[in-house]
């Protein structure tokens, strides 16, 4: 009975003070005060901020470390960093850089001397930026007593690799398992495929480069 | 170059004061609910484990996205979800507001962060922009992108205002000029391998469709008019299409 007369008293001061609608919903306590009609309706802003005390922790900035498979080149040790802003539980974006030394073409070990690019441009540079879809969210159980929060991934992005004395035009797909060691330290494995045009062979074809690496991350 | 990018990626991660592990603060807040659901971890699929009744208090430990980490006064940890804490109390009686998402946020919000892609000219575009809302129709805005072409590569940067039609459509109309700097750089095989750097001009028209209360989806297409070192002014066209945050 009590709740119900709050409810109708409630509504009535919502009508009262339309440009306070959903404020007044949302607190009981402050609806009832202004009951009384006011000379000045106050205009109530939301305050776009965190109680003070409480810690938003959005972003996340690690480094990585794997193996790169580049086409033709061989498969080289691939490091770099990431940082990614988490918009929701489901979705964010991503910026990754790395870089890996390519090896030798197999017709470059075979004939011995032949090389086909200087050092410098063996040097594999890629960037992208990506927006990811956490697909597969759940806990993973380590031992009997914990449980971590996972998620498993999908990204797709775009980029530039300078590879061989040029940039390419990348786009890159990606999958990934991110496992949270505690509430700010997370490790992921992930899986992508940094695809771009290249002429370097002599006829214009769409490499694969398949990249592997284990990420340490912190969100702040 | 990429060094210090790295360094700077690892300072980030381990410097913040964030990152400190556990802290023993909070915001202090008094349940209003019949009672509050604490979930195992950040997201809507993970299980309640835990209630606190109306009329109890918790700690504001730390947010992430829509979900906020609290701790009862017997110590126990979860994850609560935003629109669930509204409905709470600070020890002063006020009413808890966390700032998120609602259906004004199409016409109130102030900032808009993006990923584009698309191609000027025959070059592929990758780049980013970012959006200040001035007024809900006006925006400036301003954006850097890499141009990967198969004769040329370089860079563009402009800066500009636009106008929205209608905000609050759930598609709405727009258009923009402004000015910036565009960078060409001819790949090394051809006859010609000086840099150009030259400024430029353009106006454009576009669509915006809003996803959901955070997010929306940007085509464009941009005329620019390159003024060129030489004599003749040169136009290009930009077609690209963004991802939009917006907050």
């Amino acid at each position: 009975m009590d709740r119900e007369l709050r409810v109708l008293l409630l509504s009535g001061v919502a009508l009262m003070s339309l440009p306070a609608l959903s404020f007044a919903q949302a607190q009981p306590g402050v609806g009832a005060e202004q009951a009384t009609p006011q000379v000045v309706e106050p205009r109530v802003k939301r305050r776009d901020v965190n109680p003070p005390g409480l810690d938003t922790e959005n972003f996340e900035a690690g480094l990585f470390v794997g193996t790169v498979s580049i086409e033709d080149f061989g498969a080289s040790v691939s490091y770099g960093g990431r940082i990614a802003y988490h918009f929701t539980e489901d979705v964010f974006a991503e910026a990754t850089i790395g870089t890996a030394k390519a090896g030798k073409t197999s017709y470059e070990d075979l004939s011995g001397s032949a090389q086909l690019l200087t050092d410098s441009e063996r040097q594999f540079t890629h960037y992208d930026l990506a927006v990811g879809w956490n697909a597969l969210p759940g806990e993973v159980f380590f031992g009997g007593t914990r449980a971590m929060p996972s998620a498993v991934y999908f990204t797709l992005g775009a980029g530039s690799t300078n590879f061989a004395g040029d940039d390419h035009f990348t786009v890159v797909l990606g999958a990934g398992l991110r496992v949270l060691a505690n509430d700010w330290i997370a490790v992921h494995l992930d899986a992508r495929d940094l695809a771009f045009d290249s002429d370097l062979l002599g006829k214009d074809k769409l490499t694969h480069n398949l990249q592997f690496t284990f990420s340490l991350t912190a969100f702040f | 170059m990429i060094r210090r990018l790295l360094t700077i990626v690892l300072l980030l991660g381990t410097l913040h004061p964030g990152a400190a592990p556990a802290r023993s603060g909070g915001a202090p807040v008094v349940v209003q609910d019949p009672y509050l659901e604490l979930r195992s971890g950040p997201g809507r699929g993970f299980p309640v484990f835990h209630v606190v009744d109306r009329g109890q208090g918790v700690d504001l430990l730390r947010r992430r996205t829509d979900w906020i980490k609290v701790r009862d006064s017997e110590g126990t940890e979860g994850w609560v979800h935003r629109s669930q804490l509204e409905r709470t109390l600070t020890p002063g009686g006020e009413p808890v507001v966390l700032p998120g998402p609602s259906p004004e946020s199409r016409t109130e919000h102030r900032w808009e962060v993006g990923l584009v892609t698309g191609d000027l000219e025959g070059a592929n575009v990758v780049g980013a922009q970012g959006a200040w809302a001035m007024t809900p129709t006006l925006l400036v805005r301003a954006d850097v992108a890499q141009l990967l072409g198969n004769y040329s590569d370089g860079w563009l940067g402009t800066a500009g205002i636009a106008h929205l039609f209608a905000p609050h459509w759930r598609v709405s109309p727009f258009v923009g000029i402004g000015g910036g700097v565009l960078n060409v750089e001819p790949k090394a095989t051809l006859v010609q391998p000086d840099d150009r750097t030259d400024s430029t001009a353009y106006a454009g028209i576009g669509l915006r469709g809003y996803l959901t209360h955070r997010f929306l989806l940007q085509a464009e297409y941009r005329q620019f008019v390159v003024f060129t070192s030489r004599d003749d002014n040169e136009e290009i066209d930009e077609w690209t299409v963004s991802f939009v945050y917006f907050f």
